[in-house]
């Protein structure tokens, strides 16, 4: 079956993204396949790369990366959430006139139309948040 | 149709569990996750309105990480309610025809 | 995009106290594009979203609450509002922005997108989505 995941939430200050992590892979070692992952209102900061949580915590930023790294899985940060939060990109930083970059690998930032398409394509979508 | 409603918070703090169970209907489940697991305990002033439920056909589920990192005892939970780990989250995700999720 | 789903967006929260009145919004905006059935559901403090009259100026924030009038325009016009959510904070329709859209289909006449549900007819609604975003 394939799913869709949306999370509304941060790491850290709400279980979401913990839970939702925690469905993903599950999801993922049952043979299922996850369309996408699209983070929303704060969950858009789950996709820093500037998190640096202490070493008997996980970090949960770095989880999502690599379990995109090892199933390939599509983690869109939604743009307008990410620009009002100041998650950007190496384009989207230069657009505005940013320093630096800040988005986690593995990352990419697109527009809601991303969520709109996952709930259309997967079988089943699935909202985490507060 | 059949819905998994996923509830979140205590039913101490939110009301999202009684307007969940205002709707959940014959067929439906209920998965109690994160701090809604506090509802699955009995002798709470939850416990009436979750068996009134399973009388309409509601079915229930906790999640047990959620209730073991909580210090939750499984054997506490109202007979009726099933403990379901993550794989069995997803399996019931799968089973059901949408998921509401009572943020 | 051949595939046509019912979205069902479920309101819960109000508005300006957290941002998710907002960013809700923004996603039916943006959906609205994809020609997919939509439908918008306001229940327990999501009431709070449609009340006439709200003024932000004092708070510092933007006040989204026109857009929600304007949603007839993009072919989101239906909207259920949930009676009990209502009666339980001593609202009633008539604290409520009148939301309408022009009926193409009969001489663009002038019509009401709100409908009062009871928690039976919210029951139906949502065993009925296909797709449903919760706020």
């Amino acid at each position: 079956m394939k799913f869709a995941i949306q999370i509304n939430e941060g790491p850290f200050t709400h279980q979401a993204a913990d839970t939702a992590y925690q469905f993903t892979k599950a999801a993922l070692e049952n043979g299922h396949e996850i369309f996408r992952v699209f983070f929303y209102h704060d969950g858009v900061n789950n996709g820093t790369m500037y998190g640096v949580p202490p070493v008997d915590d996980r970090n949960v930023s770095a989880l999502w990366s690599e379990l995109a790294e090892k199933h390939d899985l599509d983690l869109v940060v939604c743009v307008a959430a990410a620009q009002r939060r100041g998650i950007m990109d190496a384009d989207e930083a230069k657009r505005h006139g940013k320093g630096a970059s800040n988005i986690a690998p593995k990352f990419r930032i697109s527009g809601l139309g991303q969520l709109i398409e996952a709930g259309i394509q997967a079988d089943r979508l699935l909202v985490f948040g507060d | 149709m059949s819905t998994l409603h996923t509830v979140n918070k205590s039913p101490f703090e939110r009301n999202s569990l009684d307007t969940c169970l205002s709707l959940a209907g014959n067929g439906s489940t209920v998965l109690l996750i994160e701090d809604g697991v506090a509802g699955a305990l009995k002798n709470t002033t939850a416990t009436q309105s979750i068996s009134d439920a399973m009388g309409k056909g509601v079915k229930f589920a906790v999640l047990g990480e959620d209730l073991s990192a909580r210090g939750l005892p499984a054997d506490r939970i109202i007979d009726g309610i099933s403990v379901v780990d993550y794989t069995g989250f997803v399996q019931l995700a799968a089973d059901h025809d949408n998921v509401q999720s009572w943020l | 995009m051949s595939v046509t789903k019912k979205f069902v967006y479920i309101n819960r929260k109000a508005p300006y106290g957290t941002v998710y009145a907002l960013e809700s919004l923004e996603v039916v905006l943006i959906g609205a594009a994809f020609e997919q059935e939509v439908q918008l559901v306001f229940v327990d403090d999501g009431v709070y979203q449609l009340t006439k009259g709200q003024s932000t100026e004092g708070v510092g924030m933007k006040n989204f609450s026109k857009t929600y009038a304007a949603l007839g325009d993009y072919d989101v016009n239906q909207i259920y509002v949930d009676e009990q959510s209502l009666k339980e904070r001593g609202l009633s329709m008539d604290d409520l922005q009148a939301l309408t859209y022009e009926d193409e289909d009969d001489d663009w006449a002038e019509k009401s997108s709100m409908q009062l549900v009871n928690r039976e007819q919210l029951a139906a609604l949502i065993g009925d989505a296909d797709v449903l975003l919760n706020f």
